[in-house]
Parts: structure tokens; sequence; C-alpha cells
């Protein structure tokens, strides 16, 4: 069961109170774009092992978007934000490297 | 005019706590943000001030409660629901707001006796122990959303009018007695 703390309200909110949103921070293709921008916005989605981005929402709460960083393997939650920004933030970053050393938001590794 | 029904007009149930389907009560949504008269707008429709986050403010039998980062609600005797949207619709006047009757929504229900808290203990995902003493959570209670305070040795329980049976039912089964936690 996953605990997740609303950014809004600050409540601790088990899995049962909130819906899921899937991966975050996706950036859209829209009228303009190439077949395979479209093609990978609507239907291609990131399933790692490991440092995952979601979006939730707190449904039977403030019933807000927000989204959070968490491990898909052990399913620990580094953090969770605010969903008005297109990247995870760096204090969320710092977060998740303390804990995962080596790990970079862009999958690259650090010299 | 009719005069109001509430939704189960005042079923109640004694078991380990007393469950009480009270009302009809005067409730208001009020959805705003940052506006520079919501203080003085709150206190001529409640007389409270606003609530921090998560809090309820109570005087009597009205209050203000914080739902969201922008919705507030209100709490008033049924027959001043009108006089309070005046109040606000006058204090607000020219600013982006939005405040609804909701009364007729709503069904709520006290729960009451010395062991209250684990009727709710056995229907809610909320930690009622972790709960500050002003605080309003909004959660569910098995399937439906609900949100409920602390009030005089009790709590009191809102739910949306259409689950009224529902919850009246969860909450009963839950204080039967003999099933204290």
């Amino acid at each position: 069961m996953l605990t997740l703390e609303c950014p809004y309200c600050g409540v601790k909110a088990c899995e049962t109170e909130l819906s899921p949103g899937y991966e975050a921070h996706l950036k859209r293709f829209g009228p303009g774009s190439t077949p395979e921008e479209f093609e990978a916005y609507m239907f291609a989605r990131k399933n790692p092992k490991g440092v995952h981005f979601e979006r939730w929402r707190h449904t039977y709460g403030c019933g807000k978007w927000f989204l959070a960083a968490r491990c898909t393997a052990t399913l620990e939650v580094f953090g969770t934000y605010p969903a008005q920004v297109s990247g995870p933030p760096p204090e969320i970053i710092a977060k998740i490297q303390a804990r995962r050393p080596g790990w970079t938001p862009d999958g690259k590794a650090t010299a | 005019m009719s005069d109001p029904v509430s939704a189960l007009q005042g079923a109640r149930f004694d078991g380990f706590a007393q469950i009480r389907e009270i009302g009809p009560v005067g409730m208001i949504t009020l959805r705003a943000k940052g506006l520079k008269s919501l203080d003085k707008a709150v206190k001529a429709a409640v007389g409270t001030k606003v609530p921090a986050q998560r809090r309820i403010e109570v005087n009597g039998d009205r209050a203000c409660a914080w739902m969201s980062p922008d919705e507030y609600l209100l709490v008033m005797p049924y027959a001043e629901v009108a006089q309070a949207l005046a109040a606000l619709a006058k204090s607000l006047q020219g600013q982006h707001y939005l405040a609804v009757d909701v009364s007729d929504a709503r069904a709520v229900f006290r729960i009451e006796g010395p062991k209250a808290a684990d009727v709710l203990r056995k229907l809610v995902p909320a930690d009622i122990d972790s709960m500050e003493p002003a605080e309003l959570r909004r959660t569910r209670a098995a399937q439906v959303a609900v949100a409920f305070w602390q009030q005089d040795a009790g709590f009191t329980l809102v739910c949306f009018r259409s689950v009224a049976g529902y919850v009246m039912g969860l909450l009963s089964h839950s204080a039967q007695p003999g099933s204290e936690i």
C-alpha cells in the first residue's frame, strides 16, 4: 500500500484515497507535430524498474492533482510535489540522488 | 414554500456510540483564493476568521472549514443561508469567487459518546489519533466521500445526500453494541 503526502493539503493519504494519473511530465505533441511524435506522445509510456514520476489525484480529499517520485521496484516514495512544473524540481532530484547515487533525470550516468 | 426535509428525517441509532442524522444544516461552498477581502467576507457570513490549512473555525452553530487550497465550507443554520450568501456577495463584489448553497445536496451526522472515534476508525483510512483538535479531514468512509471533524465530545460527519442511507447503514453497523475496538 502506497502512502503519499498530498502537497496541497498535507494529508498523508493512503492509496485508496487517491486516483492514479500515470506518467508525469509528458510533453504534448498536437497539431503541426509529426505522426511519430504524436504516436509517441499518445501511446509510448515509460515503464521503468526503479525511479518513476507519476501523477496522482487526491480524489477523496482536496481533489487536486499532484506529482510523486517513487521507485517502482521497492515502492519507496522519494517525495511529492505540486503539479505546476514541467520537470522534477531540484529538491526532489536531490532526494532521489541521496537514495540512488548515480541516478540522473535524463538517464545518463554522472561523471 | 415547502419546508426543508433532511435526507433521513432525523434517523438515529444507539449502539456503543450514538448516531444521529441532524439537519437540515445550511452549507455554502465558497471557492476563492488569494482575495483581499476574503477575511472580511467570511467574518460577515459566519463570524469566524479564515481557517488555516485543514482547520475548521467554529462559532456556535456556524463554522468555516478549509476544504482545499481554494475551497471553504461555510456552515450555518438552514434559514440563514440566503443572508450569508448576500453578505459574501457584498464583501466579494467584483472579485473572482464562487459561492453556492449546497445545503440540500448534503447529509450531516453526529457521532457521539466516549467511543465515537471507534465508529470512524473502522470506516476511514485516516489516522484519527494524529488529528489536531480543530482539524477537518476529508476522506472516504467505505466507498463514499465524507468529511468529518471533532466537535463537542463527538464528531460531525458530512456526506452527499444521495448516499445518506448508505452512510447511516455504515455508521450504525460500525456502532453495533459489542463491536467496540
